[in-house]
């Protein structure tokens, strides 16, 4: 608890005690994790950009000011910065023993949207809608609870000393927290976010030590139940024309192959420098559906050119790389296996993003972590880089 | 089990986090990898792809030129109608491919379904006409006469006609001023084709998809400045067609307006005394075939003789060209290409070839000269040649005596040329020539401009033939198989024929080289020919290229880009062979073959040059070849199958020059009455606002100028002679020539 003590400098001590105990050898601010902070403030505010330039001539949707879109997202990365101080503030320790209740309102709120107070965008019904303009997304939170749930669970037994790896009962526990919650996304149904989830659930189990049975166990599971949605004939047509599309994109360039075409038009068109921001031909004439959100990959393809592009896929490496030195080096399975959590997530989630935008992976709607424009998302993210902090500031800085 | 101290963490742990590490960066390098594909290796074409995207064309299309008579009359231009078209991309989105919807329509336009439902198939190599060659994007026109009624029929019940539209559109006109029609040589316009467009695509007069273009005649050989530029405006749009980007306009460039040396009222004459002529000849019994004349085709050429500008060109049979105008209708292109209309799309003034018979003897007489044979030498015009058994005889076996070359002429005496012919074929080593042969009769056609095209400024011009050794040795190749097939010594004549030619079809016999010197055998010319060469017998020996285009004026009138006339060759005689010629030709007029069509003529005031021929054609009746000139002009008609050459011909040329120069049938001249005394000099003025200073012409130039010059009073008696033309007696005088054969039944002829 020392370090969430001592971020509370301020007010009391003396002003310049105050400073020089912040950056004093051991301090928070020297054990903080920059390089996280740094790459998440970057991708953050570039999303601020591509996001301010795919919205600012769509009026029909930033309701006439072209702002809308770009202030919003700034006041959502302000929100999630906020929350990553929290977070900081708590600890990922203190959050440990909140687990059961930030669990039950996640859940609470997933089976709110299955209630007629859910509403559908772009055939996921999963958002709830609140007044002044808001709307809610509670999967995104959802991911976060997950990690943290699985991962109190799974090393509950191991860092208390009592045993080396999780035993089957743990990881079968384990599993159950993290299904009921995926079930009842898959209804809503937001296949995407069920995907990140099986991909959250992977990590978890590799980092907690589990044994390879249970791992290989749950990919043969995952495959299994991809025959079987594909059998069942669980998707609904429009999924399965994604992916035909992905398949061949030619197929229904007016149709379902629309976004795909557009999208890789848009980036192709850029080349290595880009046509500028705000030049973006695509970009300008709306060419790429959801731009703002899971597309706006497309945005930075075009008008920055490769050199934009690879700097997002390079702010998110080092983001990833710090996040894997992160679960790697703290002393408890339990930070080690969120921190991994959080790395599976992210990196599925970039992965199938810029993927989708480049060609490479079926479309889903998965919005780009920190770039991408929406809420519930943004919040996410930061709760996850909190964690990711708090877990670097409460290891022991030398043995 | 074991835990390492420093981090508490097991073995496999550690090596599962550096595996998910190794995972993750590797996706990430993935992406990259992709990114540098898509910017880098393929960036450009995605790059055209985009611009693609957002950019929209509006094409404003250019308005076409107008072709324009010499003094400014329009002979094509453009008027408003209203068009019906369908838009194919739409019809087809129907379940019934638009079915419903045609045959609706074709209710409010008064057509029959099945006619709406042809128009708009696509053509290929099985569909017939009418089918769209244009491209399927495009809204094919339905009609393009539909009435207001009709228009707003169609547009005030837009949602029962989805995808047909009604809308006012300029299409192009063929005038027809005065009932001329020059069909042939204004050609017809017909949609762009995809292969088109593609060949055109990087040229500096691009097609556009709704382009119309010049497919024959003048239509096609001026198409480039009559077509202009279609202006195109590029905007960027967004993807639901709204324009968010500054717009790049390029002003369309109307096309410009084409001046032809035709004169609109002399074509009409031209027209309507061909078609009189023709049917004329129809009621005429031929007597070698005892059935009527067919007269199944004929043009006629009338010439600047002294810059070879075309003032008129007539072709027979001919069509309406406005047929063409908004896509042909199955049953007209049925009609302009079939077998039983004898194909009236031909222009047969320069793609009609047929043996020119004894018009063709000025070019004999200046290899006779050219060869050393002096024109005011005595030679014998015996009633018949005889040459190794077989006998070549004169017309009608006439026996004129001894008489020099210009009375040769004068009376088309086939006998001099058969003997001066013969006696060079003997010269040049006769059927085996040792050495390089003289060819002088040959040699002479080359030089007239014969066997090559004129270079008239009209597509597809014939060449004709000049039947010299080079062309029988390239025939005989190509034909001695089938002819040593079917010849027999003893068969029929064509079997007979064709054994002498498997024989010795290579090499120049005798019989060739006498029939050739009468303009008879294998020699074929087309009318324009023979035009360019008696205008050059009239010009003093330049054989000008035809034209009859003679100014592209653009559509402000501001810039005047005149074509001259080009020269593409001299005659071959020299000055004084010229005029002693051309004292013949006149001669041929006076009180030769020509004369009893003059009569009356004002021989004094306007000299009057003529040469008849009649040309047999194997298997068929005559041809009639008239060739005549005056100082200003060369008329050169011919009718196939139509008799002789003045008695068919005779009458209609004499006619134009009437309405040329206002004479009347007593021989009187009223220049007030004269079309065209003097050839049209000066251009039409287009002013700024494309408006174009012309002449009104009357309803019918032709009946008019008939009825003028039977209108003056008659004069007594039918040979009215105040103007001291000569005339020779009908009876024996008229004398067409043509090739004998021994055997052959004797063709006696009397024209009165």
């Amino acid at each position: 608890m020392t370090g969430a003590n001592s971020f509370q400098v301020s007010g009391y001590g003396p002003e310049r005690a105050g400073w020089t105990r912040l950056f004093a050898r051991d301090s928070l601010a020297r054990r903080l994790d920059w390089p996280i902070l740094t790459a998440a403030l970057a991708l953050s505010l570039i999303g601020s950009v591509l996001v301010f330039s795919a919205t600012r001539n769509r009026t029909e949707i930033n309701q006439g000011d072209q702002y809308y879109f770009l202030l919003r997202h700034l006041l959502n990365t302000g929100i999630g910065f906020a929350l990553m101080v929290g977070t900081i503030w708590l600890g990922h320790r203190t959050l440990r023993t909140a687990v059961p209740i930030l669990y039950g309102v996640s859940v609470f709120l997933i089976l709110l949207v299955l209630t007629p107070l859910g509403s559908t965008i772009n055939g996921a019904h999963s958002w709830i809608k609140l007044p002044g303009g808001f709307s809610l997304q509670p999967s995104e939170f959802v991911k976060v609870t997950i990690i943290l749930g699985m991962a109190m669970l799974l090393a509950a037994r191991v860092d208390a000393g009592d045993k080396p790896y999780p035993d089957h009962r743990t990881v079968l526990q384990a599993l159950g927290l993290a299904a009921v919650p995926m079930l009842i996304v898959l209804l809503m149904p937001d296949l995407g976010s069920v995907m990140v989830m099986v991909v959250i659930v992977l990590g978890v189990l590799l980092a907690s030590g589990a044994s390879n049975r249970w791992v290989l166990g749950l990919l043969s599971a995952g495959a299994i139940g991809g025959i079987a949605v594909w059998q069942l004939q669980i998707l609904d047509e429009y999924q399965i024309a994604r992916f035909a599309a992905f398949a061949n994109p030619e197929l229904d360039p007016a149709g379902v192959g629309y976004n795909t075409n557009q999208a890789r038009i848009a980036i192709g068109s850029g080349g290595l420098t880009g046509a500028g921001l705000f030049h973006g031909s695509q970009t300008t004439g709306q060419f790429v559906p959801e731009q703002q959100t899971d597309f706006v990959f497309t945005v930075a393809g075009e008008e920055l050119g490769f050199v934009g592009g690879g700097l997002i896929i390079f702010l998110l490496g080092i983001l990833l790389w710090r996040a894997c030195r992160i679960a790697r080096e703290t002393t408890e399975l339990y930070g080690t296996i969120v921190a991994a959590g959080i790395v599976a997530w992210f990196a599925f989630q970039a992965f199938e993003n810029i993927g989708m935008t480049l060609g490479i992976m079926p479309v889903t709607g998965l919005p780009l972590p920190f770039v991408s424009y929406g809420g519930s998302s943004m919040f996410a993210v930061w709760v996850a880089v909190g964690l990711l902090q708090s877990i670097r500031v409460q290891r022991p800085m030398s043995a | 089990m074991t835990n390492i101290p420093e981090t508490g963490r097991t073995p496999r742990v550690q090596i599962r986090l550096v595996m998910i590490q190794i995972l993750v960066l590797s996706l990430l390098g993935t992406l990259g990898g992709r990114l540098w594909y898509l910017q880098i290796r393929e960036g450009e074409a995605y790059a055209k792809e985009a611009s693609g995207n957002h950019v929209q064309q509006v094409v404003d299309p250019a308005p076409r030129g107008s072709i324009l008579d010499a003094r400014g009359v329009a002979l094509a231009d453009n008027e408003t109608r209203l068009v019906v078209s369908a838009s194919r991309t739409e019809l087809l989105k129907m379940k019934d491919d638009g079915k419903a919807v045609l045959t609706k329509l074709a209710g409010v336009l008064g057509m029959k379904p099945k006619e709406v439902m042809e128009k708009v198939r696509l053509c290929d190599a099985e569909t017939p006409q009418p089918c769209w060659n244009g491209s399927p994007y495009q809204p094919i026109p339905i009609t393009d006469e539909a009435t207001a009624k009709q228009a707003l029929q169609i547009r005030e019940r837009a949602e029962d006609f989805p995808g047909i539209t009604a809308e006012p559109q300029a299409v192009r006109r063929y005038a027809g001023p005065g009932g001329s029609n020059t069909a042939q040589v204004l050609g017809y316009l017909s949609p762009v084709t995809d292969e088109e467009i593609t060949k055109a695509q990087d040229t500096d007069s691009p097609y556009l998809r709704s382009d119309q273009v010049g497919r024959s005649g003048l239509e096609r050989q001026y198409d480039k400045a009559l077509r202009g530029k279609a202006g195109v405006t590029r905007y960027e749009v967004d993807n639901l067609g709204r324009v968010i980007g500054e717009a790049e306009a390029d002003p369309a460039q109307p096309g410009a307006n084409l001046v032809t040396s035709i004169d609109a009222r002399v074509q009409r004459v031209a027209e309507y005394e061909l078609n009189e002529a023709m049917k004329e000849a129809r009621k005429q019994w031929d007597r070698n075939t005892q059935e009527q004349y067919k007269a199944d085709a004929g043009a006629v050429v009338v010439m600047e003789a002294k810059t070879g500008r075309v003032v008129a060109m007539a072709s027979n049979p001919s069509y309406d060209p406005n047929a063409w105008v908004g896509g042909i209708s199955a049953k007209d292109y049925k009609k302009l290409t079939g077998k039983s209309s004898n194909y009236p799309l031909l222009n047969r003034a320069i793609q009609g070839q047929a043996a020119p018979g004894s018009i063709f003897k000025v070019v004999s007489t200046a290899a006779a000269v050219q060869a050393g044979y002096d024109f005011d030498g005595r030679y014998n015009c015996s009633s018949a040649y005889s040459v190794g058994g077989q006998t070549f005889k004169n017309f009608e076996s006439q026996n004129h005596g001894m008489i020099n070359l210009g009375r040769a002429l004068e009376v088309s005496c086939d006998t001099v040329y058969y003997s001066l012919a013969h006696n060079e074929w003997k010269k040049d080593g006769g059927i085996n020539p040792k050495g390089k042969p003289k060819d002088y009769f040959y040699k002479a056609a080359h030089q007239f401009g014969l066997g090559k095209e004129t270079g008239i400024d009209l597509p597809n011009e014939v060449t004709g033939r000049v039947p010299d050794r080079q062309w029988k040795q390239n025939y005989w190749k190509a034909n001695k198989d089938a002819w040593c097939k079917t010849g027999k010594k003893d068969g029929d004549y064509v079997e007979q024929i064709a054994y002498e030619n498997c024989l010795e079809g290579n090499k120049m016999r005798a019989g060739d080289e006498i029939n050739y010197s009468i303009g008879q055998g294998d020699t074929l010319v087309t009318p324009i020919q023979m035009a360019t060469i008696y205008a050059a017998i009239s010009n003093g020996g330049t054989l000008y290229n035809p034209t009859v285009g003679k100014a592209i004026i653009s559509a402000d009138g501001k810039q005047v880009t005149e074509i001259k006339p080009k020269a593409h060759g001299k005659l071959p005689v020299s000055k004084q062979t010229l005029a002693q010629m051309d004292d013949a030709l006149e001669g041929v007029a006076t009180r030769g073959t020509a004369a009893w069509r003059f009569g009356g003529w004002p021989q004094d005031k306007i000299p009057m040059h003529a040469k008849t021929g009649t040309a047999e054609v194997y298997g068929k009746q005559t041809t009639s070849w008239f060739a005549t000139y005056t100082k200003d002009y060369a008329i050169v008609m011919t009718i196939s199958q139509g008799g002789t050459g003045s008695g068919a011909s005779g009458p209609a040329v004499r006619n134009i020059y009437d309405a040329l120069y206002g004479v009347s049938d007593d021989g009187t001249i009223n220049k007030k009455n004269a079309l065209l005394y003097q050839p049209q000099k000066k251009l039409p003025k287009i002013q700024a606002d494309g408006s174009i200073d012309s002449p009104k012409v009357g309803k019918d130039p032709a009946k008019k100028q008939r009825a003028l010059q039977e209108g003056t009073p008659e004069n007594n008696g039918a040979d009215g002679t105040q103007q001291g033309a000569t005339v020779g007696t009908p009876t024996n005088e008229n004398r067409d020539t043509r090739r004998r054969r021994q055997g052959r039944r004797r063709r006696p002829r009397r024209l009165t």
